[in-house]
């Protein structure tokens, strides 16, 4: 049963397969038992079991709410939950309890979501492993899986060479892969909820700027954050970003325009498409399985009948120190609120206001945080304004015009990778700092959020390794709909395989239905 | 426009015209000015003191001074500039904080179009351009009371800019002269406020009050066109009156709704700019005017005794009335402006610009507004000076004293005497009587019906102007009674019977047989004082011109 996809699950429920206290409790058992990987920071099992019991009430009634209604769902931490601590993985905000919800975790409990927990991150999502939290790394479940036990080499079969699982939300993916809810939310400012989909084997949706609310992200850049979305299948991100999108009138970023979006049609005809393949991000440091794979797709798409060509986007080599620029000036001015006066962590130093301001902040704080306020507001000073801030704003401009020009070319699709290589050892991962490791995995995916564009990594296949690699896809704005049409069709053909949970298996608590274990057409 | 000479030029003194009892400086010498140590900041441009008017020593340079204005103005509206939070002055301490005034991380602004209203309207009123867009920005300090680290303003790209302000200066040679003088607007800006510190010396904690945060301000930036503390004080009073009709902001210094920092400098004309202060949190007219005169006289003491002046930040201490500078403890600031990335641009459309299908509750038409701009202050004394035939000055004070002009109003209405003896009588009695007890308008124990009915009397000749002032007396200690039953209660009503009147004159004739001598020798102040004992004996209840048609038939005149 928990293998299954979120619309598989709803159709059990609707049938009474299953009732919505049964799946949540065989989730918080799941949780328990793969409390090793570290996703969650909080179990909200008592709200859960709750909402449980009013979901199971509802469906008795006939009066089920929909799709969502009793689907165990998790949200990273850096979503306000209203009387559920929300830490962003840092001593700042350990023991907050936000008194209101954030428009998609309300928008998600309005429809009968079960909510088991907030999941683990880099602190304030300042990150690409999330490794960099105060709770500890996240594990990836595929480091347990038969794929990859049976794909690494012999010297490496022991627990220190679990890998990370991606980040910044890392804890959402993780916890989505492990079966431990069937749609997680995450958020996605340079990549960080496509970055985690791809490592973790999983759907991860970065909607187009705008079309979903931020009320209640706690932010990390305002003019690029995006709420994201985790599942197994892309259909089940098109139900999930059915009920997430629209006018927020609390988020004034949000379009005004009603948003209609449907289910994707299960046949979709893509021989009409023009797929856009951006000879810039075919990097040197780009694995040769990865390279490999890209083009294989874009073969399939050939092969369908759609247009495949080259294309530019000639500013990209840019976006990456723009983005530095951009997202450190934000952040120095969004962390300027945590001086521990109206909430979170206070020092105990109170000789002065001033004082106190200096140690709360250095207390609450990590080092990747307050380096980031540091060059944050050494760009924001005035005499640099112009040299780095404004700067970076032109060619960020710059970046959105290629994207555009593209679009505007008959493009309307973009395939790119959505990493340069699987993902790796977390003591691999650790030999670099937080900031070259941000600017190595954001390379793919954070251009995008510079555009505001929705983006969309879809699992592809394994590696030789037995680590799960995706593609990515890029829409126009507001595209969404036909972005996630491609992608399911694209899904579709590659039929990407189940994770194979040895441990967690054994006990039957897991059925595989859909355990296909090979792809058809992409397998190394 | 280059600062004018500071003064010297000028002989005699000058006065504001916007002296709350302008009105009664023609008349003789009998009203006391208005009571000192007054708490309503309304009117205290009366308690200006011209200190820098004195006169050069021999072989001294002329000084000018060089005034400009910053000037936050609250927004009357009824929830915050970003958020839900109701306004109101004087609530219990943290009881009006949303979520987002409290800086909650995830909370985001959502701009309160009734701000922006309040804005336009503003604009229009002080003939700025408004801008079709306009941009929010955040300015970064740390400071308790600043939950979010930041403000949000508009630094780039203000809603207006470039307007200009016309304000009257009275001075007083012989006669009487207006002067109508302007100061440019550079730019009106929409801001967040910023909540309360409270310091607790004592304890040595600080208190914070989040009610404020956040609420809604227009920063009113004056261009340097003003040269004394005078002339800016009767600036901002005329400020004040427009926000006032507008409705736009309540404005009331004492309250806070209404905060001027000022920036000063002096120099000799035709040569560069001096070095300027700037002096901030001047809440009160009379402080405005007198922290800006000291400061300009202490630049000027400074620079002629060879010391100079530092670009620095100053405060006034009332009660020894200087400007002190004040400590800065993170010296120079560097605020790190960024655009908010949280609110789009602010776009305003006019009557060619506005989409047919646009939804009516989400856009702003700013030809709209225009036509739906009150009466301003400027034409209403036209409209007074033109429909009641009275002086410039009286109309001055009518709208300067808060409430007078709509007390006024509803006695013209009411009564059916001349708009003169209304002006006359509510200028000159009534705010005589306000004055004396130090009163608002609102706290009069007299109606405008009261008076209006006593004017009644007085129009249809029942009773004489001496009379009345009897029985307005009476109506001041409010105690209920209606005009005309004061004045039959105590007789005041003129003697409509001619017998008796003869009677009483014949009394007087008789027992002042030098008086009547002195009249018919033609001395022409005696007829007056055996009126004036006929008036006495008739409790002044009898007509004085009846009187003396009666004296002078009766001594065959």
């Amino acid at each position: 049963m928990l293998g299954r996809t979120l619309l598989e699950v709803s159709a059990a429920l609707k049938q009474g397969q299953v009732t919505p206290t049964e799946l949540c409790k065989k989730c918080l058992s799941l949780i328990t038992k793969t409390k090793y990987l570290n996703a969650y920071i909080t179990v909200s099992e008592e709200v859960a079991l709750k909402q449980a019991e009013e979901s199971e009430r509802r469906y008795k009634q006939g009066q089920s709410l929909g799709d969502l209604d009793g689907i165990p769902v998790a949200v990273k931490d850096n979503f306000s939950t209203a009387g559920i601590e929300t830490t962003c993985a840092s001593n700042m905000l350990k023991g907050y309890i936000p008194p209101y919800n954030a428009t998609v975790v309300q928008k998600l409990l309005d429809q009968g979501a079960l909510l088991m927990g907030k999941t683990n991150l880099d602190e304030f999502a300042m990150g690409s492993g999330s490794t960099d939290g105060v709770f500890g790394p996240v594990k990836n479940p595929w480091s347990y899986s038969k794929q990859h036990r049976e794909g690494r080499r012999h010297d490496e079969h022991d627990d220190s060479h679990w890998l990370i699982a991606g980040g910044s939300s890392g804890g959402s993916a993780a916890a989505v892969a492990a079966f431990t809810c069937f749609a997680a939310l995450g958020s996605d400012t340079g990549g960080s909820t496509r970055n985690p989909a791809a490592h973790c084997g999983l759907v991860g949706f970065k909607p187009s700027y705008g079309l979903v609310s931020r009320h209640g992200l706690i932010p990390l850049v305002n003019s690029m954050d995006v709420p994201g979305i985790f599942t197994r299948c892309v259909d089940d991100t098109a139900i999930v970003l059915g009920i997430l999108a629209g006018h927020d009138p609390k988020d004034s970023t949000t379009v005004q325009d009603p948003i209609k979006l449907s289910r994707i049609p299960s046949e979709v005809d893509v021989s009409r498409l023009c797929i856009g393949i951006p000879k810039e991000y075919l990097v040197p440091e780009l694995s040769s399985e990865i390279r490999s794979l890209w083009s294989q797709a874009s073969d399939l798409f050939k092969s369908e009948g759609a247009k495949v060509i080259e294309v530019s986007l000639p500013h990209t080599c840019y976006s990456i120190v723009c983005y530095h620029v951009l997202c450190t000036s934000e952040v120095a001015s969004n962390m300027a609120r945590f001086d521990g006066l109206q909430y979170g962590h206070r020092s105990g130093i109170d000789v002065s206001t001033e004082a106190m301001y200096a140690a709360t902040r250095q207390e609450g704080f990590n080092d990747v945080v307050r380096g980031r306020i540091l060059s944050g507001n050494f760009f924001l000073l005035k005499e640099n304004y112009e040299n780095y801030f404004v700067k970076a704003q032109k060619v960020r401009r710059l970046i959105l015009r290629d994207f555009v020009n593209v679009f505007d070319s008959g493009v309307d699709v973009l395939l790119t990778p959505t990493t340069l290589t699987e993902a790796v050892p977390y003591l691999e991962f650790i030999k670099e700092d937080n900031r070259t490791r941000s600017a190595q995995d954001d390379i793919f995916t954070q251009a995008v959020n510079m555009a505001g564009l929705p983006a969309v990594s879809v699992p592809v296949a394994l590696s030789n390794q037995g680590l799960p690699i995706g593609l990515q896809f890029i829409g126009r704005a507001f595209c969404d709909q036909q972005l996630l049409t491609v992608a399911k069709w694209f899904e579709k053909q590659v039929q990407f395989p189940v994770i194979q949970l040895q441990d967690l298996m054994d006990d039957g608590s897991l059925v595989l239905e859909n355990g296909k274990l090979t792809s058809v057409s992409l397998t190394q | 426009m280059a600062a004018s000479v500071l003064r010297l030029g000028i002989p005699g003194r000058r006065w504001a015209l916007a002296w709350i009892d302008g009105g009664s400086r023609h008349r003789s010498g009998t009203q006391p000015g208005p009571t000192s140590n007054r708490a309503r900041g309304q009117s205290s441009v009366a308690q200006l003191s011209l200190r820098t008017a004195q006169k050069p020593r021999k072989g001294e340079h002329k000084w000018a001074a060089v005034v400009g204005l910053e000037i936050h103005a609250q927004i009357c509206s009824n929830s915050k500039l970003f958020s839900g939070a109701q306004v109101c002055f004087a609530a219990p301490p943290n009881s009006l904080v949303s979520f987002f005034d409290a800086s909650l991380p995830g909370t985001l602004p959502v701009l309160n179009r009734r701000c922006v209203e309040a804005a336009v309207m503003t604009g229009l009123a002080l003939n700025c351009h408004i801008n079709r867009k306009s941009l929010f920005d955040r300015k970064h300090y740390f400071y308790a009371d600043l939950p979010a680290g930041y403000q949000i303003t508009q630094q780039r790209l203000p809603i207006a800019t470039n307007g200009h302000l016309t304000y009257n200066i009275y001075i007083r040679k012989k006669q009487s002269q207006v002067t109508t003088k302007t100061v440019r607007i550079k730019q009106i800006q929409l801001e967040q406020d910023s909540g309360k510190s409270l310091h607790d010396d004592l304890r040595s904690q600080t208190l914070i009050d989040l009610n404020r945060a956040g609420v809604g301000l227009l920063e009113v930036v004056l261009e340097p066109d003003l040269c004394c503390g005078e002339e800016a004080a009767v600036a901002v009073r005329e400020l004040q009156l427009i926000l006032q009709a507008l409705g736009t902001s309540q404005a009331n210094m004492a309250e806070g709704q209404l905060r001027v920092d000022a920036n000063i400098s002096v120099h000799h004309p035709g040569e560069p700019l001096g070095v300027r202060t700037e002096v901030k949190n001047l809440n009160s007219l009379r402080f405005l005017a007198k922290a800006i005169d000291y400061e300009i006289q202490r630049q000027i003491t400074e620079l002629e005794d060879g010391g100079e002046v530092l670009n620095e930040t100053r405060s006034f201490d009332y009660k020894l009335g200087c400007t002190v500078p004040m400590r800065d403890k993170e010296g120079k600031q560097d605020y790190r402006f960024m655009p908010e990335p949280n609110l789009p641009p602010l776009v305003l459309y006019d009557a060619t610009s506005l989409p047919s299908d646009a939804d009516s509750q989400q856009v702003i038409n700013i030809d709209q507004l225009r036509d739906m701009l009150p009466e301003l202050p400027s034409a209403t004394r036209e409209r007074l000076v033109q429909q009641y035939g009275m002086l410039p000055e009286h109309s001055f004070t009518l709208l300067n004293e808060v409430g007078l002009l709509e007390f006024f109003q509803n006695v013209i209405k009411e009564t059916r005497a001349e708009p003169k003896k209304v002006t006359n009588w509510v200028l000159n009695t009534f705010l005589y009587y306000l004055k004396q007890q130090n009163l608002a308008v609102s706290e009069s124990p007299v109606t405008p019906g009261a008076l209006a009915e006593l004017l009644d009397l007085l129009d249809s000749k029942a009773i004489s102007s001496a009379a009345a002032k009897q029985v307005f007396e009476e109506l001041w200690k409010g105690q209920g009674k209606t005009a005309a039953q004061i004045m039959s209660e105590q007789q005041l009503e003129l003697m409509q019977d001619r017998e008796a009147l003869e009677q009483l004159c014949q009394a007087t004739i008789d027992g002042h047989p030098q008086t009547v001598m002195d009249v018919k020798k033609r001395n022409p102040k005696a007829i007056n004082k055996l009126i004036g004992l006929v008036r006495k004996a008739s409790l002044s209840r009898a007509d004085p011109a009846l009187i003396k048609e009666i004296l002078e038939k009766k001594l065959s005149l």
